[in-house]
């Protein structure tokens, strides 16, 4: 499928951040997520598992943050840490201000399975958050079929999923459904968005496409993201900073800013500068996966 | 022929008169006598001419079938989302409730009338004890194949469990539910003629039990295939009621306009 890139105006207000890094000014409440000495064990006694060694990372609201490392290192970890799903075994982690817990912020979650409901049409599948989570969630009733019919609506159009909108999930491709999938994460004007990753399962066109169009969607809603993934290409293009992770348990052993400019092209991405960037990062988790004491 | 469905109708159709004129002559050329086994049109006869007399007993035993799996069904539906939801109660209910359907029913019919005496009350327990146990693990079935993601996508937008339920969980289980239904309304029909035939003065079942104590073996088919008909019309109606509600689950192919 052809398909058209453009950058249209957010169809509600983004609550973004300011676009310039945290400022001095608001201190601590600007960080949107923060783990101290943070740790996760799974199980208890003689059968229990290191997920994440103590870690400690501090993301500031607005950023783009990809976490890359070995598989099985704990990536999905931090992930489920900062969206309440996962309680750390030690350490304190803080979301939105205060301590995490699923309510503490608007929190989009996108995992690599789109996980739309059959039953639905690709419309009501995206408005489910909003059927789910305040302000919106008491306006459903009324506004299903009038105001927030036409946020799905815009939000498809910016992935280019217009007129898909009365579509059933299995009339669509994967890559189409992962769209979609986006667009649910970020229906309910999330300030924390979490991907766990989205793009894992798609083909080198439909991803590349789609790394364009979440780029776009961040740039114009402007949320918090921890988007995890295995591809440094992808970590490259999309992420304002990238962290590596070491063999499980994970700990970070790396944590650089990336200053490409944005709008960011898949050209750039066989440009010198940014080559040298996926080598360097390439080298840290094959370092990384040889340091694995034991099996795997 | 043009509509294949049509053709494939018709032969079935054609192929179920066939087994009962085949029987017809089978009893014809054998020279059955009809106190062993009477001919389909003998039993259609009788059917017909004692239908004055038949046809309060037919409401009766459908009353008390309805009835009885009106109850299975809200029992059935209110355990399974119960096992389906909690893991104590999948545990401690689970093995009771399988212990409880490897009982043959008929052993529990004299318990029942032991209780309320004989006469409507037992058969409608007898139906709904019978119809209940496939509703029960459909529902927790469909509610323990909800996907991981999709719940973790939910709880982290701070849904409560109820939600989960209502929105995923319950939706999910519509096919496994209509599935079950189609089966549990021809059980029911089993336990309620099980218990009119033990103990009842009423219903289709009693019918056949004192037209076989007097040798009126037509009258007993007849009402055999009363019951099969009954049996047949409700899982007729279930079904197209599952093909309105849960067509997304046996939706065809369609291809995709690119």
């Amino acid at each position: 499928m052809h398909f058209r890139m453009s950058i249209q105006p957010p169809p509600f207000p983004a609550t973004a951040a300011p676009l310039s890094p945290v400022s001095v000014l608001d201190g601590a409440s600007a960080l949107a997520i923060e783990l101290s000495q943070a740790s996760v064990t799974f199980g208890v006694g003689a059968n229990s598992v290191p997920a994440l060694a103590q870690t400690s990372l501090r993301i500031p609201e607005g950023a783009f943050v990809a976490l890359v490392g070995p598989s099985g290192c704990g990536k999905s970890t931090i992930l489920r840490l900062a969206s309440g799903l996962v309680r750390p075994t030690t350490g304190v982690v803080i979301v939105g201000g205060r301590e995490v817990s699923a309510k503490a912020l608007r929190i989009g979650m996108a995992f690599q399975n789109p996980t739309m409901l059959p039953w639905l049409t690709i419309e009501r599948n995206i408005m489910l958050p909003l059927k789910i989570v305040e302000p919106f969630r008491s306006r459903y009733a009324r506004d299903k079929k009038g105001a927030f019919r036409d946020k799905a609506h815009a939000l498809l159009a910016q992935v280019g999923l217009k007129g898909f909108a009365s579509k059933f999930p299995w009339q669509l491709s994967g890559g189409m459904l992962q769209r979609a999938n986006l667009c649910r994460a970020l229906i309910h004007e999330p300030r924390l968005l979490l991907l766990d990753e989205p793009f894992g399962a798609l083909d080198q066109f439909t991803r590349e496409e789609l790394w364009a169009i979440l780029q776009d969607l961040w740039l114009a809603h402007r949320p918090t993201v921890l988007l995890v993934t295995h591809d440094l290409r992808e970590a490259g293009f999309l992420a304002s900073r990238i962290c590596v992770m070491s063999a499980r348990p994970g700990r970070i052993i790396d944590d650089s800013a990336i200053d490409f400019a944005r709008p960011r092209s898949i050209a750039m991405t066989f440009e010198p500068g940014f080559v040298a960037l996926n080598q360097r990062l390439r080298e840290l988790i094959v370092d990384a996966r040889s340091a694995v004491p034991g099996d795997h | 022929m043009a509509d294949p469905r049509l053709k494939q109708r018709l032969w079935s159709a054609g192929l179920i008169a066939l087994f009962f004129l085949g029987w017809e002559l089978f009893c014809l050329v054998s020279g059955m006598s009809d106190l062993i086994l009477p001919r389909p049109s003998q039993i259609f006869a009788t059917m017909v001419q004692r239908f004055p007399v038949l046809w309060p007993h037919i409401l009766q035993t459908l009353a008390t079938t309805m009835t009885g799996f009106a109850l299975g069904v809200a029992l059935g539906v209110l355990l399974g989302a119960v096992i389906g939801v909690s893991r104590t109660a999948y545990d401690t209910v689970y093995p009771l409730l399988i212990g409880f359907s490897s009982i043959p029913k008929v052993a529990v019919v004299p318990i029942f009338v032991l209780w309320f005496g004989s006469g409507t009350v037992p058969a409608v327990l007898t139906s709904l004890a019978i119809c209940f146990f496939p509703i029960v693990v459909n529902i927790a079935t469909g509610l323990a194949t909800t996907e991981p993601e999709m719940e973790d996508v939910l709880k982290a937008l701070g849904a409560s469990k109820l939600d989960i339920l209502w929105n995923v969980g319950l939706p999910r289980t519509m096919p496994f539910f209509f599935a079950s239904l189609k089966v549990a309304v021809t059980y029911a029909f089993v336990g309620t003629v099980l218990a009119e035939t033990v103990a009842s003065n009423r219903g289709i079942g009693n019918v056949m039990m004192s037209a076989s104590s007097n040798f009126n073996t037509p009258l007993v088919f007849a009402g055999l295939f009363i019951l099969a008909g009954l049996g047949v019309a409700l899982y007729v109606a279930f079904s197209l009621i599952e093909a309105r509600v849960t067509g997304w689950a046996t939706r065809k192919n369609d291809l995709l306009a690119a």
